[in-house]
C-alpha cells in the first residue's frame, strides 16, 4: 500500500465512514419487511435484497432496513412498512422488486408516499 | 461493499475468547450462511466490550440489543429467529437478576449508563484489527490537526490546560513532563508507551490496546511530536498475546498508511514506533527499571532524580506515559483542553478507566468521569454485591493502594480524595469486597505479591516485606502476638521512608490502610484467636448444626478427606481432627438446610454420633436423595 499524502487521507477516511453507519444510529427512516413464515414463502427475502440495494445504489444510508415478524394480512405478502421521521408509517403490500424501487424513490428519497401501492396508513392501535 | 442491514459486534476480547467467543462467531457465520445472509448481515469482531460478566457477548447493531452470556448451541436459533425472521430473543438477554426482568436494548442497562467513553469511546463499535474502521471514527484526524496547524509548544500548551494527569498510578502532570523533556538540549529523545500492567485484576491498558490499537499509535505519535523524538517504544507484557498481535498489526497499518515512519502524511515529520516485550516482571512498570528492561540491563530501579525526562533511555531524554494516558491525547486534541478540563473535579480532569472486579455483580471494565462516587460505580454500575451479601470494603491500587472501607462509599474519587484515605488511584483496579474477605488475609495476599516481586535491591523493600509477611503469616495462623499491629505499623512506614523507587514505598499500603480502618480485625486474630470474616483456616472449624442437618449425605460424599461421618437418616459430624478446613461441605449443604457453619473464636460444640434425623413433614423428599438411590 502506497503512503498517503493529506488528501488520500481524508478520502480514505470518508469512504471508510460510508461502510459503518449501521453503527453510528443515526436514521431518517426505517423500512420493516415482514417475514413471518407466510412472509418469506412469498419471497420477502428478495423485497430485502431490493431495499438494501436501493440504498447502496442512491447512497441512502440514512434509511434503516430491518425485518419483523408476521404483520397480519397474510395473502397481501410480501409486505413491508416504511416510517420515516416525523411523518405516520405506511405499510405496502404484495411487493416486487419493481414496486420497491418505485416506493424507494417516491416515497423514502421523495417523501410522497407511493399510494397506488399502500396498503394502509398509520399504525395499528394497540389495546 | 454492498449495503447491509445488521451487524453482530461480537466482543473479541480476552475475556470472551477464553468463554468461548470464537467458537460462537464461526457458529454465527455458519448459521448466516446457511440460511443465506451473508450479504445482509455481517460479524464484526470487535476488541472488550466492558461487560465481561455477561461474556461472551455480541451487541446487535443498529438496534442495540444485547445478548450474552451465549453458547454455541443457541445460535441456530438468535440466528433464524432474530436475523432473518426479526424477532429479537428474550431468552438471550440480559438479566440482571433473578427477579428482575431481562434487558433488551444495551443502552437501557445500568452497567453502561453511568459510564462516559473517551478513551473508550470505539470499544464495541470498531473492529481493532482495520485501520479503516478507527479512521471512519474520525481516526488520525487529531494527528493531521497536530501536524498542520500547531506547533510542538501549542501541542504542549494544550494538554497541560486540559489538566491530564498519568494514568498509571501517581498522576504526574503530563504537560510538565513534556515540557521538561522538550526543554532538553540533549538528541535524540524518546517516548514510551508504558503498558506493563502488573496489578492483580486490572486490564485495563490491555482492553485498550486489544479494542482500539490505533488510539494508543495516533497518540504516542501527538506525543512524540510533542516532545521532539523520532523513536518510540511501547513496552507491554508478554503475558498479552492478543494485545501484542493487535498492536503488532496497527503500527504495520499506521506504517503502510504513512502515519507512522519517515515523512508522516508528506509533512516532514519522521517517528519509529517498535513493541518491547517485558517478561512480567512487576517492577518493570516503574519507569526507570523499564528503560533497564529495553537497555537489555537487569530490571532494577535507579535513584531520581535525574528523572527520565532529562536523563532516560540510554541517557537521553525519555518521556514515559501509560497507555491510558496516551489514549486520551487524540481526544483532547480533537475537542479541545477546555472541554476535557470541564469534565472531572478540581485536580482530576477527564475521564478514568477502571476494571471492576471481585464479590460484584457486574464484573468488567468501566470508564468514568473522575469525581464519580464508589456507590455509583459499586451499586449502580456494579448492580451492587452478589447474594445479598454486604458490601465492606474496595481495593484500588493494586498491591501500592489501601483498602477503602464502607463508611468512605460517598467518596468522590480523584488523586486526591483517594490518596487522603489512605489509598491512591494507581492504574486502576478495583478490587470490591464483601462481608466475607478478611481484611489481614487481604494484606497478606497483597505483600505476598509485593514480597514475590521485589527487585531485591533495596533492603527496605526486600527484607521489610519479608518481616512484614512473617508476621502477617504469623497472625492468620492464630499465632500473632500483643505487639504485632503496632510492629507492623512501624516497619511498614520505615519501608515507606527507605525504599527508592515506587513499588517498595507503597508496597505498605494494604497492610496500613487496613489497620486504619480494620484494626478490630486484626485486634481479633491476636488477642481472641478469632477471625471475624471466617477465613483464616487456623482459626475456623466447620461444624455441622445436628438441628439442622437433615442427613443427605451430599457433604459426606464431597468431603475429599472423609472427615465426615453418618449414614441416610443418621446425623452427619465432622471429624475436627481430620478436617483439612477446604469448606467443599460448607458449599454443598443444599441452602434451604444450612446446617454447616463456620465458628470462629468459640469452641466446636461436640455432637454425639448416631443421632436420627427429625423430618420436619412425612414423605418430604430430600434434595440429593435421587442421587444417592
Amino acid at each position: 500500500m502506497a503512503k498517503l499524502t493529506l488528501d488520500e487521507l481524508r478520502q480514505k477516511r470518508a469512504e471508510a465512514q460510508k461502510t459503518v453507519y449501521l453503527r453510528e444510529g443515526a436514521f431518517r427512516g426505517k423500512v420493516i419487511v415482514h417475514m413471518g413464515t407466510c412472509g418469506i414463502a412469498a419471497g420477502a427475502r428478495g423485497i430485502v435484497a431490493a431495499f438494501l440495494d436501493e440504498v447502496e445504489r442512491t447512497g441512502s444510508h440514512d434509511i434503516q432496513v430491518t425485518t419483523s415478524g408476521c404483520a397480519g394480512l397474510c395473502s397481501k405478502e410480501p409486505m413491508a412498512t416504511v416510517e420515516m421521521r416525523d411523518a405516520a408509517p405506511v405499510r405496502y403490500g404484495e411487493l416486487t422488486a419493481e414496486k420497491v424501487k418505485k416506493i424507494f424513490k417516491n416515497h423514502i428519497v421523495g417523501g410522497t408516499a407511493a399510494a397506488e401501492y399502500a396498503l394502509g396508513f398509520g399504525s395499528e392501535r394497540g389495546a | 461493499m454492498p449495503a447491509r442491514r445488521i451487524e453482530l459486534m461480537l466482543c473479541t476480547g480476552t475475556g470472551c475468547v477464553a468463554g468461548g467467543a470464537l467458537h460462537i462467531k464461526d457458529a454465527l457465520e455458519k448459521e448466516i450462511a446457511r440460511h443465506g445472509l451473508p450479504d445482509e448481515v455481517s460479524v464484526v469482531p470487535t476488541g472488550c466490550n466492558g461487560f465481561c460478566g455477561q461474556g461472551p457477548l455480541l451487541v446487535v447493531v443498529p438496534d442495540q440489543i444485547f445478548y450474552g452470556p451465549l453458547k454455541t448451541d443457541d445460535i441456530p436459533f438468535l440466528v433464524q429467529e432474530h436475523f432473518l425472521k426479526g424477532r429479537p430473543v428474550p431468552k438471550l438477554m440480559f438479566k440482571p437478576s433473578e427477579k428482575k426482568d431481562r434487558i433488551p436494548l444495551l443502552t437501557d442497562i445500568p452497567f453502561f449508563h453511568k459510564q462516559m467513553l473517551l478513551v473508550l469511546r470505539n470499544k464495541g463499535i470498531i473492529d481493532p484489527e482495520k485501520i479503516t474502521d478507527y479512521l471512519a471514527r474520525d481516526g488520525y484526524t487529531a494527528l493531521e490537526k497536530v501536524l498542520t496547524s500547531m506547533s510542538p509548544e501549542d501541542v504542549i500548551g494544550e494538554i497541560t490546560r486540559a489538566g491530564l494527569r498519568g494514568r498509571g498510578g501517581a498522576g504526574f502532570p503530563t504537560g510538565i513532563k513534556w515540557k521538561v523533556c522538550r526543554a532538553e538540549k540533549k538528541t535524540p529523545k524518546y517516548i514510551i508507551g508504558n503498558c506493563d500492567e502488573g496489578d492483580p485484576g486490572a486490564y485495563m491498558d490491555r482492553s485498550l490496546i486489544e479494542s482500539d490499537p490505533h488510539a494508543l499509535v495516533e497518540g504516542i505519535t501527538i506525543a512524540a511530536y510533542a516532545i521532539g523524538a523520532s523513536q518510540g517504544f511501547i513496552y507491554i507484557r508478554t503475558e498479552y498475546p492478543l494485545a501484542i498481535q493487535r498492536l503488532h498489526l496497527a503500527i504495520e497499518q499506521a506504517r503502510e498508511n504513512g502515519l507512522i515512519g519517515k515523512n508522516i502524511l508528506g509533512l516532514g515529520v519522521d517517528f519509529e514506533l517498535e513493541i518491547r516485550q517485558g517478561s512480567g516482571a512487576f517492577v518493570c512498570g516503574e519507569e526507570t527499571s523499564l528503560i533497564h528492561s529495553i537497555e537489555g540491563e537487569n530490571p532494577e530501579p535507579r535513584q531520581r532524580p535525574p528523572f527520565p525526562a532529562q536523563v532516560g533511555l540510554w541517557g537521553c531524554p525519555t518521556v514515559i506515559n501509560n497507555v491510558e494516558t496516551l489514549g486520551t491525547v487524540p481526544q483532547i486534541i480533537n475537542r479541545g483542553a477546555e472541554w476535557f478540563a470541564s469534565i472531572g473535579t478540581e485536580t482530576s480532569k477527564g475521564t478514568k478507566i477502571f476494571s471492576l472486579v471481585g464479590k460484584i455483580n457486574n464484573t468488567g471494565l468501566i470508564e468514568v468521569p473522575m469525581g464519580i462516587t464508589l456507590r455509583e460505580i459499586i451499586n449502580d454500575i456494579g448492580g451492587g454485591i452478589p447474594g445479598g451479601k454486604t458490601f465492606k470494603a474496595v481495593q484500588t491500587g493494586g498491591p501500592s493502594g489501601g483498602c477503602i472501607p464502607h463508611n468512605h462509599i460517598d467518596l468522590p474519587i480523584d488523586y486526591e480524595s483517594l490518596k487522603e484515605v489512605g489509598s491512591m488511584m494507581g492504574s486502576g483496579g478495583m478490587i470490591v469486597m464483601d462481608e466475607d474477605t478478611c481484611m489481614v488475609d487481604v494484606s497478606k495476599f497483597f505483600i505476598q505479591f509485593t514480597n514475590d516481586e521485589s527487585c531485591g535491591k533495596c533492603s527496605a523493600c526486600r527484607d521489610g516485606s519479608e518481616a512484614l509477611l512473617e508476621v502477617l503469616t504469623r497472625i492468620t495462623k492464630g499465632e500473632g502476638r500483643e505487639g504485632d499491629v503496632e510492629f507492623l505499623e512501624e516497619l511498614g512506614e520505615a519501608v515507606k521512608d527507605a525504599s527508592m523507587c515506587g513499588l517498595g514505598t507503597t508496597l505498605p499500603n494494604p497492610v496500613l490502610s487496613t489497620i486504619r480502618y480494620f484494626r478490630e480485625e486484626y485486634e481479633a486474630h491476636i488477642k481472641e484467636k478469632r477471625c471475624p470474616a471466617k477465613v483464616c483456616k487456623s482459626l475456623t472449624s466447620f461444624w455441622i448444626d445436628p438441628k439442622l442437618c437433615q442427613a443427605c449425605l451430599i457433604c459426606m460424599r464431597e468431603c475429599p478427606g472423609q472427615s465426615i461421618y453418618g449414614e441416610k437418616s443418621i446425623i452427619h459430624v465432622i471429624d475436627q481432627g481430620k478436617c483439612n478446613k477446604c469448606g467443599v461441605c460448607f458449599d454443598v449443604c443444599p441452602p434451604k438446610f444450612g446446617a454447616i457453619k463456620k465458628l470462629s473464636g468459640v469452641p466446636v460444640p461436640p455432637v454425639e454420633h448416631g443421632i436420627k434425623v427429625e423430618r420436619k413433614k412425612k414423605g418430604d423428599r430430600l434434595e440429593g436423595e435421587h442421587v444417592q438411590a
